[in-house]
C-alpha cells in the first residue's frame, strides 16, 4: 500500500467533505473507518429482518450550496428532500403544523399565525450575518492575519451594514438570551414556542431557559438559509460523499478503526490500526470527537499539561437516545391523516415541559415525561421497509449518559417510557411493532465514537463555541501536533449535516499547506 | 409658571441617584432629589422595624462600593466607616464545615483539611481570578461605547476597550471569553474537586440572578462579588457601621453639604416632557418641578413604562423596556434575636460566626434550589446568606441581644396563585428551620422576623419584580446592552432625560458607578467640567 | 495528613525541630515559610552567615514541600514534567530539575531525588501538587505530598563532613556531590544526600518526624568541637546569592500565580537555559521553548556585581549611566567573603544583546535622610562563589 498524502480517520459526513477537497486538490487522501461502512452517525443501519434506519439525524437542512457544487455532489447522486412541516402533536389533537411560512392549527391566535413568518425572516437575517464567522475558520484574537482580519470585517459589515443599526442592536440584545425568554416576549402559543425551542436544544444538554440557546437556534437556522428542512432518509447523502472523494482519487477503507495517531518528534507521523498495522503520513487529518482524538488517539504524555487538562473540560454529555421501530403498516396518530406522517412529529406540550425533562437529565435520571421527535423515513424512502411495512425513528430527550445505576439496568425502562409516552398519540402503535432498537448514549458513545454519546462531538455552548471549539489551541483545526487536524462536528461551526467543519478543515490545511 | 425651580432633579433617593446628585451639585447645579418613601436609601437602607434593633432590610454588605466614589464625596468625613468582614463558610450535611478564613495559612489549611490538590489550586484560581477582576474593574468607571455608533468618542471608547483585553494574551482572552461565557460551577470544576469547595465558591454567583449555578453566564457573577475592595484588599466584603442606611446617609450628608436638597414623600407621577426636552416632573400630589435636567434613579422598565408618557418614548425603546429582563428571585429575612445563636459544627471561639454562613454543601442542591424558582415556587432547599453584623456594630441592637440578616436565593416573583401573608410565612419557615437544622438554639432565640419576598421589594422600594439589580446581569444585558443596545450611555430618549440607576452600566451591587458615570454624561452635556473621579490606575 | 478542625487556632504551624530552634533563638526574629514559623534569624546574622562559610550551619529544612512520585510510569511522567534531560539519573542521585507550562514560563524548580527504581522525591518552593496532578493524565503514577510526614535538616559548610561524621553518620565519605544514600544516626535511620542550596560543601537529612529532635541533637552534641550553629532565612538568602542560586516566586513570578500578561518567565530568561533539553523528546512547553530559543533573546536574569559598598536594595538598572531604564535588582545581598555588592537583576536586552556598560540607580538612607546613588555593574557569567572545597570526595576532615 504506497503512503498516502493524507489519512483522514473517520468516514463520517465530515471526514468525507474534508477527503473530498482534498483529494480535489491532488492530494492523495486515505480514509479510514472503524464501522464496515461510511456514513457514521448518518449512516443507514439494519433493523430487524429486512428493515433499514437512516442512522441517528432525523429532520436536517440540505448540505450547504457551496459544497454541494464545489464538490458536484448533484453529479454524484444528491439531491435535497423535499421540504417538510413540523407537526406539535397535541394531546387533545389539536395538532399545530409550523412551515417556513405558515403556522396553522386550531386554536392558534391570529397575532401568532401573523407573527411567525416575519420573526423567522428575521432570525434568519441574523444567521445571515454570522455568515463569516460561520464560513471561516474562527479568527485569531491577538496578532491577527490578514485573513482573520477580513473575517471580522466582514462580519462587522454584515451586522452595521447587511442588517441595519436598529436590527443591529436587536442582535446584540438576543444572541446571548435564552429561547424561552425570547419566545416568551414573542409568541403566546405554547406548542409554537415548544416546537421552536426544541430546535434550540435538542442533542444539546439545554433547557430552553439555558442562556445560549438563542445562539443554538440559529446555528441550526443557518442550515436553512440553502434550502428546508428534510427528512433524512436512505443513504443518498452518504453514497454521494463516498463517490466524491473516490471520484477525487480518494480511497476509503472501512473495519480499519484506528489506535493510535503516531507522533514522532512532536509531528504526526501516521496511525496505527488496532490490528497493529501501521500506516505513515505527515498529514493526519481526525473526524474523531475531539476528547478521544486527543485523550486516546494521541494521549495526554504527548500533549502538554494545560492543553491536555482542557481537553478534559470540554463538556458534551450526550442526552438524546434513539428508539428505532420497524412496524408492520402506517401507524395512526389521532388526530392526523397518513399524508400528515411524512412530517416531522413533536412530543413536546410546552416550554414549560421541555424545561422540566431537561432538569432530571441534571442528576442522571431520565425525564418520566420525555420529549420526543418522530419521523417515519420510511414514507419518504420505501426501501427502508418492506413492501406496505415502515419503520419510524423516535429521538427522546432528556436522557442522560450518566444514568444513575448505568443504561444496562436502565435500557428497558427508558424505552417503555418513549413507548408510553408515544402511545398517548398513537394508540395502536405497540400491535405494529415488528422489531425495535433502543440506543441509549452509551450506546451511541460504543457505536459511532462520539464521547458520552453527544451528536456534536461536544456542547454548542457559548463557551465551546468560534474560537473556543473544540477548544483553545485547536479551534483552528490544526493541533499542537504538528501535522494533526481536527475535521469532525467538534470543531467550528459545530455539528449538524452541514459539511462546515470539514470544508472549513480542508481549506485550512490547504492554505497552509498542512502547517499549523 | 415659567423658568426652572432647579438646574436637575433626581428621581429616587438611592445610592445611585444621590451619588448622581452629589456629583451634580459638585459641579455648581441646583440639584433637588425627590424620594417617594418617608425615608431616603431606596434599597441602601436601615430601618428600625423592632423596637431597638435596625434592620438593612435590603441590602446588607458593601464591598463593590467604589473606592474613588468614596474619596470624590469624602464619605469617610460624612461618617461612612465600612469594617472589613473576616469570612464566610458552609456546613456540611455531615456535622463538619468548610471555612474560609481571613488569615493566609489557616485558609490554606482548611482548604487542605478538605482536599490538598484543592488547596494547590486555589492559587491558580486566585490568580485568575484577580486577572478578570482588573480587566472588568477598567470598566466600572467609564460609560460603554454604542456599538451603532461612528462618533469619535465611541470609537475610542472601543478602542480603549479592545486595548485592555491587548493587555491579555492570546491565551488569557480565550480563558476570559470562557469565564464570561461558562456556569460557576463548571468554572470551578477547572480548579476544584471537594464538592463542599465547589458548593461554597458557587453560592456567590447566583446571588440575585435567576440562574442556576449549572447556567453559563453565572461564572461572571462571581466577578461582581469579588471585584469589590475594602482598603486594598480584592474580595473582601464590610459592614458600614450603623447598616446599610449609614451609606445612603453619608451620601446624602455629603449631597447636602455641596448644597443639595432632598425631598422624601414626593412620589413622581410622570417625567414632564415639551417639544422633545425634559422640562421637569410631576408628583402625584399634582405639583409640578421644573428642571432642565431629569434623571432617574428608577429601574429601566419602570422609568420607561410607569413615569414617562408613553408618546414620548419611541415604540422600539418601549418594547425593549418591556422586555427587559428584571425578574426578582430573592428573598430576604432580617430577624431580631435575644441572643447570639450556637452552631455545634463550629468550636467555640471560632472566628467563623463572624462572617457568611451557608448551608447548602452541593452542587445538586443549589441546583434544584434553582429548579424550585423556574416552576414559581420558593426553595425547599434554599441557599442562604446568613450573617450577624451585630457582632460587629453594636449600633444594630440593644446590648447582649443580636441582628441576624439572611438573603435567601430563591424566591419567585410570585408562586402560583401570587403571594399571600401565610405564604410568606411559610417561606420565611423553610429558611427558619434550614437555619435551625445547624443551630438548635436558632429557633427560641428570635423576637422578631422580617419576612421579605420580591413582592415587598417592589412595592416598598420600587423594584420592579423584586428584583435587586434593577435588572438581571446576564452577560445580554451588560456593558453597551445595559439596559438596552443605544441606550447604554445614561441618556432617555429625550433630551435632558437620564438614567443613573443599577439598570445602567456597570449594574448592580451598592457600588455607586451608574450614578457617577450618569453625572459624567450628563456634565459633559452641559459642557460642565467633570466632577467625577476617574478610576485609580491598577497596574 | 489529618488536620483538626481547631486548627485556626494556631495560625503558623510547627516543625518537629521547633522546639529545639525556640531553645537556641535569641533573636525572636521569625518569619513564616509554607504556613510553618521558621527563624529568619536564629541569633546573629553575621555568625549564622560565617558558620556556613567556615564551619557548620544547621538549617530546618521541613517546610519544603515533598512529593513522593512513584509506579510504573514515575520515570515516563518526569521526563515529561521535567525541561531536563533525566537520562543520567539513576537510583541513588539526585537533580537540579525545572519544570514549565505550555507557554514555556517555569512553574517551579527543585530537586529530584531518585530513591529506588520507581521511586523518586520532589522537592520545592511552592506548592504543586496541583500542577502534578494535572500533569499525570494518561499516566500511571501516583503522587502523595509527604511535606508533613517528612523531617528535614540542610548540615551545611566546609565543616559539615566532619560534624555529620562526628555525630554518627557513617559513609558519607563516599557521597559524591548529588548523591543520596540510606543511613543511620545513633541507629536511627535516614536519608542523607549531598545537596543544598548554599554553594557550599553540605548535607540534607531527611527522616520521620519523630525521630527529628534525637537526630538533631546527635548533630548539636559535637557542638564541643566543632562550631556547629542554627541558620535561618537571611543568611540563607545572602549565602545562595552568592552561589547564583534563582528563588522562584522572588527572583521571578512563577507561572501559575502571575496575574499580568508577560510577567511570568521562562527558563531561559532566568539563566537556566542550561538545563533545559529539546531533544529528549516530548516535554511540557517544549515547542514554546524550541520557538524561543529560535528568536534572539529578549531579556534575562543576569548576576551583576555592583560598584561601592553601599545597599542596592530595590535599584533601576539602566544602560549606561543616565541612559535608558533597561532593568530592575531581584535581589542582592552585601558579600562578607568578597567584600561586594552581588545582585541579580532582570534586564531587558538591547537588539538581542545584554547591554553595556549597565549602571544601577538606587535610593539608600543616612539618618533618615535619603540619597540616591549610581553604582556601575559589570555581569558575571559565573556563580559569584564556587570554594574548591565544595565538591570534594571524600572532603576534607577537620
Amino acid at each position: 500500500m504506497t503512503r498516502p498524502d493524507a489519512i483522514v480517520i473517520g468516514a463520517g459526513h465530515n471526514g468525507l467533505v474534508c477527503a473530498a477537497y482534498l483529494a480535489r486538490a491532488g492530494l492523495d487522501v486515505l480514509v479510514l473507518e472503524a464501522n464496515d461502512a461510511a456514513g457514521g452517525m448518518a449512516a443507514a443501519r439494519p433493523l430487524g429482518d429486512g428493515y433499514r434506519v437512516p442512522g441517528l439525524p432525523q429532520c436536517v437542512a440540505p448540505l450547504g450550496r457551496a459544497i454541494r457544487s464545489e464538490l458536484e455532489l448533484e453529479r454524484h447522486g444528491y439531491a435535497p428532500g423535499r421540504p417538510v412541516e413540523t407537526i406539535v402533536l397535541d394531546p387533545g389533537s389539536a395538532h399545530l403544523a409550523i412551515g417556513q411560512d405558515r403556522v396553522a392549527g386550531d386554536g392558534l391566535a391570529q397575532a401568532d399565525a401573523a407573527a411567525w413568518p416575519g420573526f423567522r425572516r428575521q432570525y434568519l437575517a441574523f444567521a445571515e450575518a454570522l455568515r463569516p464567522l460561520i464560513e471561516n475558520p474562527p479568527p485569531r484574537l491577538k496578532n491577527l492575519p490578514r485573513g482573520d482580519r477580513m473575517t471580522f470585517a466582514k462580519l462587522g459589515w454584515k451586522l452595521r451594514v447587511g442588517l441595519g443599526r436598529e436590527a443591529m442592536y436587536e442582535f446584540l440584545r438576543v444572541v446571548g438570551m435564552n429561547i424561552y425568554d425570547v419566545l416568551n416576549d414573542t409568541f403566546d402559543d405554547e406548542r409554537l414556542k415548544a416546537a421552536i425551542a426544541i430546535d434550540a436544544v435538542l442533542g444539546s444538554a439545554m433547557g430552553p431557559r439555558t442562556p445560549g440557546t438563542v445562539l443554538t437556534w440559529l446555528q441550526r437556522l443557518y442550515g436553512e438559509l440553502d434550502g428546508a428542512a428534510t427528512i433524512h432518509s436512505g443513504n443518498r447523502l452518504v453514497e454521494a460523499l463516498t463517490r466524491a472523494v473516490e471520484a477525487a482519487g480518494g480511497r476509503l477503507r472501512c473495519s480499519a478503526p484506528v489506535a493510535r495517531i503516531l507522533v514522532e518528534d512532536g509531528k504526526a507521523s501516521g496511525v496505527q490500526l488496532e490490528d497493529g498495522e501501521t500506516i505513515g503520513s505527515g498529514l493526519v487529518v481526525s473526524n474523531v470527537d475531539p476528547r478521544r482524538t486527543f485523550a486516546s488517539l494521541v494521549g495526554a504524555p504527548r500533549l502538554d499539561t494545560l492543553f491536555a487538562n482542557r481537553v478534559t473540560q470540554i463538556r458534551g454529555k450526550g442526552v438524546v437516545a434513539k428508539l428505532h421501530l420497524a412496524l408492520d403498516g402506517l401507524p395512526e396518530f389521532r388526530g392526523l391523516g397518513a399524508a400528515a406522517l411524512g412530517n416531522r412529529l413533536l412530543v413536546a406540550p410546552s416550554m414549560r415541559d421541555i424545561e422540566r425533562a431537561f432538569n432530571h437529565c441534571k442528576y442522571g435520571e431520565c425525564s418520566p415525561e420525555p420529549v420526543l421527535e418522530i419521523t417515519l423515513p420510511s414514507i419518504h424512502d420505501p426501501s427502508l421497509a418492506p413492501d406496505g411495512h415502515h419503520v419510524l425513528s423516535v429521538s427522546a430527550a432528556f436522557m442522560p449518559y450518566d444514568l444513575d445505576g448505568g443504561w444496562e439496568a436502565g435500557r428497558e425502562a427508558a424505552a417503555r417510557a418513549v413507548l408510553a409516552r408515544l402511545a398517548q398519540f398513537a394508540p395502536g402503535l405497540e400491535a405494529r411493532i415488528v422489531a425495535r432498537e433502543f440506543l441509549s448514549p452509551a450506546d451511541i458513545e460504543a457505536g459511532y465514537g462520539a464521547v458520552q454519546g453527544h451528536w456534536h462531538h461536544g456542547e454548542l455552548s457559548l463557551h465551546q463555541s468560534f474560537m473556543l471549539r473544540p477548544l483553545y489551541g485547536a479551534a483552528r483545526y490544526a493541533t499542537p501536533v504538528d501535522g494533526l487536524f481536527l475535521c469532525g462536528a467538534g470543531c467550528h461551526p459545530g455539528g449538524g449535516l452541514t459539511g462546515l467543519p470539514g470544508r472549513n478543515a480542508a481549506r485550512r490545511i490547504l492554505d497552509t499547506g498542512g502547517r499549523p | 409658571m415659567s423658568g426652572r425651580d432647579y438646574d436637575a432633579i433626581v428621581i429616587g433617593a438611592g445610592h445611585n441617584g444621590l451619588t448622581n446628585a452629589a456629583f451634580l451639585a459638585k459641579a455648581g447645579l441646583r440639584v433637588l432629589v425627590v424620594e417617594k418613601n418617608e425615608y431616603i436609601g431606596g434599597a441602601t437602607v436601615s430601618r428600625e422595624l423592632y423596637d431597638g434593633w435596625k434592620y438593612s432590610n435590603c441590602s446588607y454588605v458593601c464591598s463593590l462600593f467604589r473606592p474613588e466614589i468614596y474619596n470624590a464625596l469624602d464619605l469617610g468625613r460624612h461618617g461612612l466607616k465600612v469594617v472589613p468582614l473576616t469570612a464566610s463558610m458552609t456546613f456540611t450535611q455531615d456535622g463538619d464545615y468548610f471555612g474560609s478564613y481571613s488569615e493566609p495559612n489557616v485558609r490554606r489549611r482548611e482548604l487542605m483539611r478538605h482536599s490538598p490538590r484543592d488547596a494547590d489550586a486555589a492559587v491558580r484560581f486566585d490568580a485568575d481570578v484577580m486577572r478578570w477582576c482588573r480587566l472588568i474593574r477598567g470598566f466600572l468607571l467609564r460609560t460603554p461605547p454604542d456599538p451603532g455608533s461612528l462618533k469619535p468618542r465611541d470609537i475610542f471608547e472601543f478602542a480603549y476597550l479592545l486595548k485592555k483585553f491587548h493587555e491579555l494574551s492570546e491565551t488569557q482572552i480565550c480563558e476570559f471569553i470562557r469565564f464570561f461565557t461558562m456556569s460557576i460551577a463548571e468554572y470551578l470544576e477547572n480548579y476544584f474537586e471537594n464538592e463542599t469547595i465547589l458548593a461554597h465558591y458557587s453560592g456567590g454567583s447566583i446571588i440575585g440572578t435567576g440562574l442556576g449555578v449549572y447556567s453559563p453566564g453565572t461564572a461572571y457573577v462571581l466577578l461582581h462579588h469579588a471585584m469589590g475592595d475594602v482598603d486594598g484588599n480584592v474580595g473582601a466584603w464590610g459592614f458600614a457601621r450603623g447598616g446599610m442606611g449609614a451609606v445612603s446617609g453619608a451620601i446624602a450628608s455629603s449631597f447636602r453639604a455641596l448644597g443639595g436638597e432632598i425631598r422624601t414623600g414626593a412620589d413622581v407621577e410622570q417625567i414632564l416632557v415639551a417639544g422633545r426636552r425634559a422640562t421637569g416632573v410631576r408628583l402625584a400630589s399634582g405639583e409640578e418641578i421644573r428642571s432642565g435636567i431629569v434623571v432617574s434613579n428608577l429601574d429601566a422598565r419602570r422609568t420607561f413604562t410607569r413615569i414617562m408618557d408613553a408618546d414620548d418614548v419611541p415604540p422600539a425603546l418601549l418594547e425593549r423596556a418591556r422586555k427587559f429582563k428584571i425578574r426578582g428571585s430573592s428573598g430576604k429575612l432580617n430577624i431580631a434575636l435575644d441572643g447570639m445563636p450556637t452552631f455545634p459544627a463550629l468550636p467555640g471561639g471560632s472566628p467563623l460566626t463572624l462572617g457568611h454562613m451557608h448551608f447548602t454543601d452541593t452542587l445538586r442542591r443549589l441546583e434544584r434550589a434553582y429548579d424550585d424558582w423556574k416552576d414559581d415556587r420558593w426553595s425547599a432547599d434554599p441557599y442562604c446568606d446568613f450573617l450577624v453584623p451585630s457582632q460587629y456594630d453594636p449600633t444594630l441592637a440593644p446590648p447582649g441581644k443580636h441582628m441576624a440578616t439572611v438573603f435567601v436565593q430563591y424566591c419567585p416573583v410570585e408562586p402560583e396563585g401570587g403571594w399571600t401573608d401565610e405564604k410568606r410565612a411559610a417561606f420565611g419557615q423553610t429558611v427558619i428551620d434550614q437555619v435551625a437544622e445547624y443551630s438548635p438554639d436558632f429557633r427560641d432565640l428570635i423576637l422578631h422576623a422580617e419576612i421579605r419576598t420580591p413582592r415587598e421589594l417592589e412595592d416598598e422600594v420600587g423594584l420592579t419584580e423584586g428584583n435587586i439589580f434593577q435588572g438581571e446581569l446576564t452577560f445580554d444585558q451588560l456593558l453597551f446592552n445595559r439596559p438596552f443596545p443605544g441606550y447604554a450611555q445614561y441618556r432617555g430618549p429625550v433630551r435632558g432625560m437620564y438614567m443613573c440607576g443599577s439598570s445602567t452600566h456597570p449594574g448592580g451591587g451598592v457600588m455607586g458607578a451608574p450614578g457617577a458615570n450618569a453625572a459624567r454624561e450628563i456634565l459633559r452635556d452641559l459642557r460642565r467640567p467633570d466632577t467625577t473621579p476617574a478610576e485609580y490606575p491598577d497596574d | 495528613m489529618n488536620i483538626a478542625r481547631e486548627h485556626f487556632r494556631q495560625p503558623l504551624g510547627r516543625t518537629p525541630f521547633h522546639e529545639r530552634m525556640v531553645a537556641l533563638t535569641t533573636s525572636e526574629h521569625w518569619a513564616t515559610w509554607n504556613g510553618y514559623k521558621v527563624p529568619r534569624i536564629v541569633d546573629k546574622l553575621s555568625i549564622e552567615y560565617f558558620a556556613v562559610r567556615s564551619g557548620c550551619a544547621v538549617m530546618d529544612l521541613t517546610p519544603m514541600e515533598k512529593y513522593r512520585i512513584e509506579g510504573r510510569d514515575a520515570r515516563a511522567y518526569l521526563d515529561r514534567l521535567v525541561v531536563r534531560d533525566l537520562a543520567k539519573l539513576r537510583p541513588g542521585r539526585v537533580t537540579y530539575v525545572a519544570w514549565c507550562n505550555d507557554e514555556g514560563k517555569l512553574i517551579d524548580d527543585g530537586t529530584l531525588f531518585q530513591l529506588d527504581e520507581s521511586r523518586y522525591r520532589l522537592c520545592s518552593q511552592h506548592h504543586q501538587l496541583d500542577w502534578l496532578l494535572m500533569s499525570a493524565r494518561g499516566f500511571d503514577v501516583g503522587i502523595t505530598v509527604e511535606t508533613h510526614d517528612v523531617a528535614a535538616l540542610a548540615v551545611q559548610g566546609p565543616t559539615s563532613y566532619s560534624v555529620l561524621s562526628e555525630a554518627g553518620i557513617a559513609c558519607l565519605g563516599d557521597l559524591k556531590p548529588f548523591d543520596v544514600t540510606r543511613s543511620d544516626c545513633a541507629g536511627i535511620p535516614l536519608t542523607v544526600s549531598r545537596t543544598g542550596y548554599t554553594g557550599d560543601l553540605g548535607y540534607e537529612l531527611w527522616m520521620e518526624p519523630g525521630d527529628a529532635e534525637a537526630v538533631w541533637d546527635a548533630i548539636f552534641a559535637v557542638r564541643g568541637r566543632y562550631d556547629v550553629h542554627a541558620m535561618g532565612l537571611n543568611a540563607l538568602e545572602m549565602v545562595r546569592i552568592e552561589a547564583g542560586f534563582v528563588m522562584p516566586g522572588f527572583d521571578f513570578n512563577t507561572a501559575e500565580a502571575t496575574v499580568r500578561n508577560d510577567h511570568d518567565r521562562s527558563p531561559y530568561e532566568v539563566g537556566l537555559g542550561w538545563v533545559v533539553n529539546l531533544d529528549k523528546g516530548h516535554f511540557c512547553g517544549r515547542k514554546a521553548l524550541a520557538a524561543e530559543k529560535a528568536r534572539p533573546p529578549r531579556r534575562r536574569l543576569t548576576k551583576l556585581v555592583v560598584d561601592g559598598n553601599r545597599p542596592v536594595g530595590e535599584a533601576f538598572v539602566y544602560a549606561g549611566r543616565n541612559g535608558k531604564q533597561v532593568g530592575e535588582v531581584r535581589c542582592t545581598t552585601w558579600s562578607p567573603i568578597l567584600k561586594a555588592n552581588l545582585a541579580l537583576a532582570d534586564i531587558e536586552f538591547i537588539n538581542g544583546k545584554l547591554p553595556e556598560p549597565l549602571w544601577a540607580r538606587f535610593d539608600y538612607q543616612r539618618e533618615l535622610k535619603w540619597h540616591t546613588a549610581w553604582a556601575e555593574c559589570h555581569a558575571q557569567s559565573k556563580p559569584f562563589y564556587v570554594p574548591a572545597h565544595r565538591s570534594l570526595t571524600p572532603p576534607a576532615r577537620y
